[in-house]
């Protein structure tokens, strides 16, 4: 069912096929072709110091929301609470470096990621126990976890100085060229999809993702699992508002308003699809980059910014719609070869 | 079969539907439920809540939900047949910016009305063939448009907003009922309500999207078109949204790219708290009405007692969770007591009807 699932052994000839014929190459094609286009028109785009930082960077926060949520769809669920709990954990960043002067950054990261994963446990057990779908509890929890934002954050506003230099350095310093966050964020990817392609547990997510109940009768302990994948989608989005605070300095109460649009819209431009089972979160992680490229190009391109939203819109449904293509020319390959066998 | 009740989770009309007498089908449900909790909540507001009793209220109360309340009728039928439309807002906001450019270009309103009214229509279609004839879920394709859709909207206006409408509509827009504290707009709602009612309840077409909602296979083999079903469901949906858009922009004389933005949550929202089963094939209108004005006068007293809007989201959203989790609740509840019965019975209980 899945296109990513394990294959046995191949040569290195046969794995360079895979993935060139793979779904996230695409992604990649679209993503260096926009760059090249920018690039043509402006240089600057990618060749100054500001330009290839920002490239990395800005996309970097949205891909580790993106990660979070390619898990959680894996399993055929969905978490809209994503965009209310990175701001609520980068307001959290904030008011810990007011409230206890001197904590250590470290902390501070333990405690969103640890306040994002109590935000998704509350999302994965409502929908986990209750047996109600996940659409309708994380459009309940996103209203709460943003109305507390709100009231907590009020008209307040946390400010770069609030914060001390060590942590915001975090947001503007290089590794050989490289922004850190970026770095980090690529880490949290690696792990991520060696975990969702290499252990049993990542496994049985794509299992209880293509067909729930054929999971529970095989014995995949679905409950546990879909809680699970809850609990790490609302750490990861904990680690995003972390990383808010450090990239941008100033959070105020609508800090990653609408972000859960975003993240799902680069899951499924990424080839993770709606229906459960199928993708990787290498095309999310690419996925995301796509859309704020894009977003980024178009003025250079010529094309007034306020189109950005449009231009999102029809990459979303163009990536459904070759979805829907592929799935139906391999679904029509497996009858051939049926026939065959015959 | 007139009462939402008969329907429970099978389509059949088994004896679990008609065990109990009609009264008792008719007042204990969900929706009876949802209008018992609206009348409380009118009761105690107006019993503790300062000028919540005062004609101003009720107007504007009705004049800021009746967009919701519009399009909450199409949006119930959707997703009884199982599916959701997600794009609803983002057509409001298109067509109020083409009723906008279209005043701006010197057309008449009616004529700029019609053609965002055409544009919403047109947006319906757009979503209707991805879902029907590319056979895509409505649940990715309306993400899709909902940006798309937005992105036009603000695209054709960019950050600026056209704020002239001809007085003699915007008039209309903001006018009561004589003698009555009541607005203009609830005629059109009440003429939409009682066709969408009709159609939903008793007619082969409306009690068809139940078959669907419950099993699509069920629903093709019995001979029912599904799939041109939910091309018109969601053609109805454009179209409301986009006549929404129109009202919007009188009520407020003011078209913006984004006009009504997160109002599609607000909307299924209330049509989930009205007791329509996201899951299909489950609901009634009365109740989701009933929804859209719980949600419509908690918001408004909250308000009026002085507390925030961030306040009134989490418990619009606490709300939400709670009425759909004691559903489930509920439902274990009475499983767990059937099945202790049947324990005590052992095998003499009755084996059910038949399928």
């Amino acid at each position: 069912m899945t296109t990513t699932a394990a294959a046995p052994r191949r040569s290195a000839l046969g794995v360079a096929g895979d993935v060139l014929k793979a779904r996230e190459t695409g992604i990649v094609i679209a993503l260096v072709a926009v760059v090249i286009a920018a690039t043509a028109v402006n240089p600057t785009f990618i060749f100054s110091g500001d330009g290839f930082r920002d490239l990395l960077l800005t996309p970097s926060l949205l891909m580790v929301v993106a990660l979070g949520q390619a898990v959680v769809i894996i399993t055929r669920n969905v978490d809209l609470s994503v965009g209310s709990v990175v701001g609520l954990t980068a307001y959290m960043t904030g008011r810990l470096f007011i409230d206890i002067p001197g904590i250590h950054p470290a902390l501070v990261f333990l405690a969103g990621i640890a306040l994002g994963a109590l935000l998704g446990l509350i999302n994965g057990a409502l929908v986990a126990f209750a047996k109600v779908p996940a659409l309708v509890i994380t459009l309940g929890t996103m209203y709460i976890y943003r109305g507390i934002n709100v009231a907590w954050t009020g008209s307040d506003r946390i400010n770069a100085s609030d914060m001390p230099a060590s942590f915001r350095g975090l947001g503007t310093q290089d590794v050989l060229g490289i922004p850190l966050l970026t770095l980090l964020a690529v880490i949290v990817l690696v792990f991520t999809a060696w975990y969702l392609r290499n252990l049993r547990s990542g496994r049985e997510l794509y299992a209880i993702g293509s067909d729930p109940d054929a999971a529970h009768l095989y014995g995949l302990r679905v409950t546990r699992r879909v809680l699970a994948a809850f609990i790490v989608c609302g750490a990861l989005a904990g680690l995003a508002g972390v990383l808010f605070a450090a990239r941008y300095g100033t959070v105020s109460s609508n800090a990653g308003y609408g972000w859960e649009l975003q993240a799902i819209g680069a899951a499924v431009i990424g080839g993770v699809a709606m229906s459960g089972g199928v993708g990787t979160v290498w095309g999310a992680a690419f996925g995301a980059y796509l859309l704020l490229t894009i977003n980024r190009a178009l003025p250079i391109i010529g094309i007034q910014d306020f189109w950005q939203r449009a231009v999102v819109g029809i990459l979303i449904i163009g990536a459904i719609i070759l979805d829907r293509v592929l799935a139906l020319r391999q679904h029509r390959r497996l009858v051939a070869a049926r026939e065959e066998v015959k | 079969m007139s009462t939402a009740t008969a329907l429970t989770e099978k389509p059949t009309r088994d004896y679990k539907a008609y065990q109990h007498p009609l009264w008792r089908r008719l007042l204990i449900n969900r929706e009876a439920a949802i209008i018992g909790l609206l009348i409380l909540v009118v009761i105690v507001a107006m019993l503790t809540v300062p000028n919540f009793d005062s004609p101003l209220t009720m107007t504007f109360l009705i004049r800021e939900i009746a967009p919701i309340l519009l399009i909450a009728l199409p949006m119930t039928l959707i997703i009884i047949t199982e599916e959701i439309d997600l794009s609803v807002a983002s057509i409001l906001g298109l067509s109020s910016v083409v009723t906008g450019l279209g005043v701006q270009a010197g057309w008449s309103l009616p004529v700029a009305g019609l053609v965002a009214i055409l544009v919403g229509v047109l947006a319906g279609v757009i979503n209707g063939s991805l879902i029907t004839f590319v056979g895509l879920p409505s649940l990715a394709v309306t993400i899709g448009t909902l940006a798309l859709f937005r992105g036009i909207a603000v695209g054709l206006l960019g950050t600026t907003a056209i704020s002239e409408f001809p007085e003699y509509w915007t008039d209309l827009a903001r006018a009561n009922l004589p003698g009555t504290p009541v607005p203009l707009i609830i005629v059109p709602f009440i003429v939409l309500a009682i066709v969408f009612a009709v159609l939903l309840h008793f007619t082969p077409f409306g009690r068809s999207l139940y078959t669907i909602g419950l099993n699509k296979e069920v629903a093709a083999f019995s001979g029912i078109d599904v799939r041109m079903t939910k091309f018109w469901l969601f053609v109805m949906s454009g179209t409301v949204s986009g006549f929404a858009g129109v009202y919007f922009t009188l009520l407020y004389n003011n078209a913006r790219g984004d006009n009504a933005i997160g109002m599609e949550l607000l909307i299924i929202a209330s049509v989930l708290l009205g007791g329509v089963s996201i899951f299909g094939g489950r609901g009634a209108l009365h109740g989701v009405i009933a929804g859209v004005f719980l949600i419509g006068t908690m918001s408004s007293a909250l308000r009026l007692a002085g507390v925030t809007s961030d306040i009134i989201n989490v418990i619009t959203g606490t709300v939400l969770i709670l009425s759909v989790v004691s559903a489930s609740f509920l439902a274990w509840i009475r499983t767990n007591r059937i099945a202790a019965i049947g324990r005590k019975k052992g095998q003499a209980g009755s084996t059910g009807a038949p399928a």
